[in-house]
C-alpha cells in the first residue's frame, strides 16, 4: 500500500476540490430550488432585481455545472491521474493556481450574475475579464494534467485519462472560440459573431459543454470509480477504444440540433441530426462498459450504497443519451422544442448522471483522502441515495408530463385553424408539474445536506485507516 | 456557399461517418475472443484490469443501423454542402406547402364572415368566438385575456378609446398599428410648470387640487396642450390624444404619474398586424374587440 502514502501523491488539492464539490453542490442546488419555487410562487423574487429568475437562473446553471461539476472533475481527475500513472502531479505551483483561480472564477460569477452582468450566451454568461481568468486556469489545468500523464510510470495511458484529456483539451478550444468578444467596458462586451453564425457557435459550444464537460469528463470518473468500487475489471477494452473515438468525433457535430426549425441552413440542421443519432451507440458504449463491469459483482449493490450511486448514475446516463438522439429527430423536436421536456432531459443528465456519479466518487475518495477507514455513516449514504433517487424521478417525471402537455397544447388547432389554447392556458396546466419539481428539488438538496454532515463527521473523526496508519509508522 | 466550402463540409462529414464505420468494423474483425472471456489486456492501473471482451453484438448492430440511417438521410435530404438531396426538400418548401394547405382548408371558414360588418360579428356567436381565440393568442399578452389592459396597455373593455371605437377604427388600429407620442415638456415649461399643469390636468376629471396651481397650469395648458388635448381636455381621436376628463389613465392617475407623463413624455406602440394576420382574421378579431365594450 506504499503508493497511498500522503507524500507520494498530492492529495491536498484533491481534498480541497472534493470539499468544495459538496459546498458548491449545495449552493447551486439551493439556488435551483429557489428559482423552481419562483415559477410556482412568483412573489419569491421579493421585487428585488438580483433575486429575480432571469438573474438567478444563469447563477444556478453556472454553479451546478462549473462550480459543483467543475470541482468534481478537478478533484477526481487529479486523484485518478496520480493513481493510474503512479506519479505525483506535475507543476506544483500551477496545481495551486488551478484551485484558487477556479474558486475565484466561481465567486466572481456569484457576484456578477446577480448584478445582471452577462454576455447573454447560455452557459457562457460570464463577462470577458472572467473569461480570461478561466482561460488561464484551464491552460494551467491542461499543463498539469498532460504533464502528469507524460511523466507516468505505467507503460500505457489508462482509458479514464483518455476521457479526461479529451475533456480538458476540447473545453479549452470551445471556451476560447465561443467567448471571442470585443470588450467595450470592464463589464461589457459584444460577441465577435453575429446573427445565425453567433447562434451556431453558441450551440456548438453549448452542446459540447454537455458532450465534453458533462459527458467525457464524467466518463473519466466512471472508468476509475466503477471498477475500483466494484473491484472488478473493466468489461471490454475494445469497446473503450471504439466508443471513445466515435464519441469525441461525433459529439462535435451535434450542436445544430439545438437550432432545428430556425434560420440555420437546412444542411447544418440535417448534419446535426444525423450525427446526434449516430452518437447513440458511442454514448451507450460507456454505459455498457460500466454496467457489465459489475457482472459477477451484482450482489455488492445490496450492501454498498456508493456502488449504487455509481450504477444508478449509469442508468440515467443511458436513459438520457437515448432520449437526446430521439429529441434531435426533427419531427420529435417539433413537439419537444421550447417545452419543459428539454429541462427534464437536461436534469436527467445533470442530476441523474453528473451529480450521482460525482457523489459516488466523492464518497469513495473522502475516507482515503483524509486517512480514515470509511465514511462516518454508511447508513446516511444510503439515506442520501434514496433522497437523490426519489428527487430525480419526481423532477424528470414532472417535466416529461409538462413538456408533452405543453407541446400538444401549443400545436392543437380548432377546425377553423385557430390555436385551441393560448400560451397562458398551457402555463396554468403546467402548474402542478412545477410544484412537483420543487418537491423533487428539495429531496435532492436534502440529500446533499445529509452528505455534507456525513463528510464533516468523517473528516473530524479520530479513526484512521489501518493501512495508512501502518505505512506511516 | 462556394464549391470549396461545399466540398469541405461534404468531405469532413463523410470522413467522420466513414471513420466511425471503419473503426467499428476493424475492431470487430480484430477481436481475439468472439465470446465473453476472462482474459485481460495484461495491463493494470492502480489495480484496475481490462478484459478483452468482444463488442456486444446488439450494440454493434445498433451502431451499424444508425450509420446506415445517417447515410440514407444524407442521400435524401440536404446535408452535404450544396447537395440538395434526392427529395429536393427544403424547410422553406415545407412551410410553403403547409401554408398552402392551411389556406385551402381554412380560408373559406374565415371568408364566410368577410361580408359581415365588424359590428355584426360582435353579435354572431361563432364569429366572435373565433375572434376571441385569435385575440387570446395574439393580443392577450399585452391587453390581457378579456382585454382589460394593464399599465401602458389600453383597456379594450371600457368605453374610452384613444383612436376611436367603431369597427373601422379598431380594424385600422390592428392592421396598421398605432404610435402614440406625448412629447416631453419638462425642459420647456420647467418643474413648476409641470406641477401646475399636473394640477390643472387632474382638476379636469374633478379631483381636489391646489386651486392656485391649477389656475396657473390652465394658462400653460392653453398655450401648450390644447392643440392635441383640446380646449375642454376631451382629447382628439384623430391624433390618439387621450381624453383627460374621464379619470381613465393609461400610465396611472396619481399626481406623480401624471407629472411624469408631462415631464418625460410617453411613447406608446401598438405593433401593426397587417403583415402577420390575414385581413379576414383581423376582421374577426376586430369584431371580438368591438364586443368587449359593447
Amino acid at each position: 500500500m506504499s503508493e497511498t502514502t500522503p507524500d507520494t501523491y498530492n492529495y491536498k488539492v484533491v481534498r480541497q476540490f472534493a470539499i468544495m464539490t459538496v459546498v458548491w453542490g449545495i449552493v447551486g442546488m439551493a439556488v435551483g430550488v429557489l428559482i423552481a419555487a419562483q415559477l410556482v410562487w412568483p412573489a419569491l423574487n421579493f421585487d428585488t432585481a438580483w433575486l429575480s429568475f432571469g438573474r438567478l437562473r444563469p447563477l444556478h446553471t453556472n454553479a451546478v455545472i462549473f462550480a459543483f461539476g467543475g470541482c468534481a472533475l478537478f478533484s477526481t481527475s487529479y486523484y485518478v491521474v496520480q493513481r493510474t500513472c503512479q506519479v505525483r502531479l506535475f507543476a506544483e505551483p500551477l496545481v495551486k493556481f488551478t484551485f484558487w483561480g477556479w474558486q475565484a472564477v466561481i465567486v466572481l460569477a456569484a457576484i456578477t450574475l446577480p448584478m445582471g452582468l452577462t454576455t447573454a450566451k447560455e452557459y457562457a454568461e460570464l463577462e470577458w475579464p472572467i473569461d480570461i481568468l478561466i482561460t488561464l486556469v484551464w491552460v494551467s489545468y491542461a499543463i498539469v494534467f498532460l504533464g502528469t500523464v507524460a511523466k507516468r510510470k505505467t507503460p500505457h495511458i489508462y482509458v479514464g485519462n483518455w476521457f479526461y484529456m479529451a475533456f480538458i483539451i476540447t473545453v479549452a478550444v470551445l471556451h476560447v472560440v465561443n467567448s471571442a468578444e470585443i470588450p467595450v467596458t470592464i463589464s461589457k462586451s459584444y460577441s465577435a459573431y453575429a446573427g445565425t453564425v453567433d447562434a451556431m457557435v453558441q450551440w456548438w459550444y453549448g452542446h459540447n459543454a454537455v458532450g465534453f464537460f458533462l459527458t467525457a469528463g464524467f466518463l473519466g470518473i466512471m472508468y476509475y470509480f466503477v471498477p475500483k468500487q466494484a473491484e472488478r475489471p473493466i468489461f471490454s477494452y475494445r469497446l473503450s477504444v471504439v466508443h471513445f473515438w466515435a464519441l469525441i468525433a461525433t459529439y462535435m457535430w451535434a450542436g445544430g440540433h439545438h437550432l432545428h426549425y430556425s434560420a440555420l441552413p437546412d444542411w447544418t440542421q440535417s448534419v446535426g441530426m444525423v450525427m446526434s443519432l449516430i452518437l447513440l451507440a458511442p454514448s451507450w458504449g460507456g454505459m455498457i462498459n460500466g454496467m457489465m463491469t459489475l457482472s459477477g459483482a451484482w450482489h455488492k449493490l445490496r450492501t454498498d450504497p456508493v456502488l449504487r450511486f455509481l450504477v444508478v448514475s449509469l442508468s440515467f446516463y443511458g436513459m438520457s443519451t437515448f432520449e437526446g438522439p430521439m429529441m434531435s429527430i426533427k419531427t420529435v423536436n417539433a413537439l419537444s422544442h421550447n417545452t419543459d421536456w428539454t429541462i427534464g432531459h437536461v436534469h436527467a443528465g445533470a442530476l441523474g448522471w453528473v451529480a450521482m456519479i460525482s457523489i459516488g466518487a466523492v464518497y469513495h475518495m473522502i475516507p482515503k483522502l483524509f486517512g480514515k477507514a470509511s465514511m462516518y455513516s454508511v447508513k446516511l449514504i444510503n439515506t442520501h441515495f434514496w433522497l437523490a433517487t426519489v428527487g430525480v424521478v419526481l423532477y424528470i417525471a414532472a417535466m416529461w408530463v409538462n413538456g408533452i402537455l405543453q407541446g400538444l397544447m401549443w400545436r392543437a388547432v380548432n377546425q377553423d385553424g385557430t390555436l385551441t389554447y393560448s400560451f397562458v392556458e398551457s402555463l396554468e396546466a403546467s402548474y402542478f408539474g412545477y410544484v412537483v419539481r420543487v418537491i423533487g428539488g428539495i429531496f435532492f438538496l436534502a440529500g446533499m445536506l445529509v452528505m455534507a454532515y456525513n463528510v464533516w463527521q468523517t473528516v473530524r473523526s479520530n479513526s484512521s485507516a489501518p493501512a495508512l496508519a501502518s505505512s506511516a509508522a | 456557399m462556394t464549391s470549396f466550402w461545399s466540398l469541405w463540409i461534404s468531405a469532413i462529414t463523410i470522413a467522420v461517418i466513414a471513420g466511425c464505420l471503419i473503426l467499428v468494423l476493424h475492431t470487430r474483425r480484430s477481436e481475439v475472443h468472439k465470446e465473453t472471456t476472462t482474459e485481460t489486456m495484461n495491463h493494470a492501473f492502480d489495480g484496475i484490469e481490462e478484459l478483452d471482451n468482444p463488442l456486444p453484438r446488439w450494440w454493434f448492430n445498433m451502431f451499424i443501423i444508425t450509420i446506415i440511417f445517417g447515410v440514407v438521410y444524407l442521400f435524401l435530404y440536404p446535408g452535404l454542402g450544396n447537395y440538395k438531396g434526392y427529395l429536393n426538400w427544403t424547410s422553406y418548401n415545407q412551410w410553403e406547402a403547409e401554408m398552402a394547405h392551411a389556406d385551402e382548408h381554412y380560408k373559406p371558414v374565415f371568408a364566410k364572415f368577410a361580408s359581415l360588418s365588424v359590428e355584426d360579428i360582435a353579435t354572431n356567436d361563432t364569429a366572435r368566438q373565433m375572434g376571441q381565440r385569435m385575440f387570446n393568442n395574439n393580443c392577450a399578452v399585452c391587453h390581457g385575456q378579456g382585454g382589460a389592459g394593464a399599465y401602458g396597455f389600453p383597456n379594450l373593455s371600457d368605453k374610452d378609446w384613444l383612436y376611436g371605437g367603431d369597427g373601422a377604427a379598431i380594424k385600422a388600429s390592428i392592421t396598421n398599428g398605432r404610435a402614440g407620442a406625448m412629447p416631453p415638456w419638462g425642459d420647456i415649461i420647467g418643474e413648476d410648470g409641470v406641477r401646475n399643469v399636473t394640477s390643472y390636468t387632474l382638476s379636469l376629471s374633478g379631483q381636489e387640487v391646489d386651486a392656485k396651481a391649477a389656475a396657473q397650469g390652465q394658462t400653460t395648458y392653453q398655450a401648450m396642450c390644447v392643440a392635441c388635448h383640446g380646449v375642454d381636455g376631451k382629447g382628439n381621436q384623430m391624433l390618439g390624444a387621450p381624453n383627460l376628463t374621464d379619470d381613465t389613465w393609461l400610465y396611472g392617475g396619481s399626481f406623480a404619474q401624471v407629472a411624469h407623463s408631462i415631464r418625460q413624455g410617453r411613447n406608446g406602440a401598438m405593433p401593426a398586424h397587417g403583415s402577420l394576420l390575414s385581413e379576414d382574421k383581423i376582421h374577426l378579431i376586430s369584431g371580438y374587440v368591438f364586443s368587449l365594450s359593447d
